[in-house]
């Protein structure tokens, strides 16, 4: 099974490390041909509006959106989750995203850098607390009727999943703990 | 800073100073001067933009003593970008940095483009909660750096110049001392400390990681897409341009060239592709024109 991690910009490759040290060899993916060869793909942080960007004048957008719709699974983090969502606020009025998960986000919505924070969570099927690192964080503020909503920092939705799809406002590939890349790569098969 | 795990919300903590650098990479931060240059920075993909009054070639021609931006200019471009914005301080200028730390700004870039405001010290950086990015020729500036608490380096190149030649000599020498320490065995470490003139165990750390502690970008120098990807195969992480996209004859084209450039930086087929049809680079100067070196400032 070969995992993707989407590399046009962004912390692709320390998503990258935390696949390898599970025993997944990823390849990152800049081009349409890239995308061929993978089964699952995972979007990382970086900034959304360049990403977008970029997906579009690699062709990538439309080659993504076509697996994401035929149900590639996906685990996007920060830019990621944007990238998936169904709305956008706060986000350049060109950016585009691929609507595979029924959410709302607030772009930056967390703030700016000075911001930015620490904070263990409760996850849904993990035992122990999950220690999340959020960066001018995206804020969930809708979640649709057929998402399910596995961790909440001040009731607000910061692990979301729908189908093969799970979305986390937190950068979970900054820490040690990859417990939720194992989780994902569990539900890839 | 430690990391404390019982569950209370912390800021301003190595990781999240870090982690802003790590969603920068792969990108391009352009220095801009207006709100206008911020909208193309930012319409052309840039990751972030650095706010200043003055692009490094103007600051070169003009002389005079280059200090921190006017706030006003700093807001009036926090206003049209929603990307992360970065500003200058002097280096050792810390009330510049509390100041732009107060207007918001997501990293402080504590650079040798200004004029130095302490001949012996650098900000105390680990002071702060806004993160800082610090400029670095040679891998013991770089831990120096990052022991008084940068969370991000570039290397200095030569700003102003639209000559690539110093970014590819401090990289070379970055990661080439870098590449040479994983091979020393451990008394050879202490030496090694002792050469660079940094603290041993962030060399011993980089002598069992193969990597710095935090993330390495390219600055100084960049005026073409294949400039970029040069700097990105020799192994920096990201790319700061400065003079080379507004002083160019076409920015905006320029800007997204080497935006493309810079994601890919392996696939020549499309670096040929973006190079073309960009209209006049900045003109640039050559390192025997030049009579102040800004990448000498620094200790």
């Amino acid at each position: 099974m070969r995992v993707g991690v989407l590399a046009v910009q962004g912390a692709f490759a320390r998503h990258g490390v935390a696949l390898a040290e599970l025993g997944v060899e990823p390849r990152f993916v800049r081009t349409p041909a890239d995308l061929v060869e993978v089964q699952a793909l995972v979007m990382p942080g970086g900034e959304s509006t360049a990403m977008s960007r970029l997906l579009t004048t690699s062709g990538l957008f439309d080659a993504v959106q076509e697996r994401l719709n035929a149900g590639m699974p996906v685990f996007g983090t920060c830019a990621g989750m944007i990238l998936l969502a169904s709305e956008v606020l706060d986000g350049r009025a060109d950016q585009r995203s691929f609507s595979a998960i029924d959410l709302t986000v607030r772009r930056n919505g967390y703030g700016r850098q000075v911001d930015s924070f620490e904070q263990d969570l409760t996850v849904e099927g993990l035992a122990e607390p999950f220690h999340a690192v959020f960066i001018r964080a995206p804020v969930v503020t809708r979640v649709g009727p057929q998402a399910e909503v596995l961790a909440e920092y001040e009731g607000v939705p910061v692990l979301v999943r729908q189908g093969g799809v799970t979305v986390a406002s937190f950068h979970p590939e900054l820490t040690e703990d990859h417990r939720l890349h194992a989780q994902f790569l569990q539900e890839v098969g | 800073m430690t990391q404390d795990l019982s569950g209370t919300k912390q800021t301003g903590t190595i990781a999240v100073k870090r982690g802003l650098a790590e969603m920068l990479k792969g990108g391009v931060i352009m220095d801009v001067v207006t709100p206008e240059h911020a909208k193309i920075a930012e319409d052309s993909g840039a990751v972030a933009v650095m706010a200043l009054e003055r692009v490094p070639a103007d600051i070169r021609v003009q002389g005079g003593v280059a200090r921190m931006s006017d706030p006003d200019m700093i807001e009036g471009i926090k206003a049209v970008v929603s990307i992360p914005m970065m500003a200058k301080a002097r280096i050792g200028h810390f009330v510049e940095a509390q100041i732009l730390q107060a207007l918001g700004v997501d990293y402080i870039d504590e650079s040798e483009v200004l004029t130095p405001a302490d001949e012996a010290h650098h900000i105390d950086k680990f002071a702060f909660t806004v993160p800082f990015v610090c400029g670095a020729t040679n891998l013991g500036e770089a831990l120096r750096r990052i022991s008084e608490g940068a969370c991000l380096i570039r290397s200095k190149g030569e700003a102003g110049t639209g000559n690539i030649v110093e970014a590819v000599r401090h990289l070379r020498s970055i990661i080439g001392d870098i590449r040479r320490i994983t091979q020393a065995d451990a008394a050879e470490l202490f030496d090694w400390a002792k050469k660079l003139q940094a603290p041993l165990p962030l060399v011993q750390e980089i002598a069992e990681t193969g990597w710095l502690q935090v993330p390495l970008f390219c600055a100084g120098g960049i005026a073409t897409p294949a400039d970029a990807a040069l700097a990105m195969q020799l192994g920096a992480e990201s790319v700061f341009v400065g003079s080379g996209i507004f002083k160019s004859s076409e920015p905006e084209k320029r800007a997204k060239a080497i935006v493309e450039a810079t994601t890919h930086f392996r696939d020549a087929d499309i670096l040929a592709k973006v190079s073309r049809g960009l209209g006049e680079p900045m003109t640039g100067i050559g390192m025997d024109q030049i009579v102040t070196k800004l990448a000498d400032r620094g200790w």
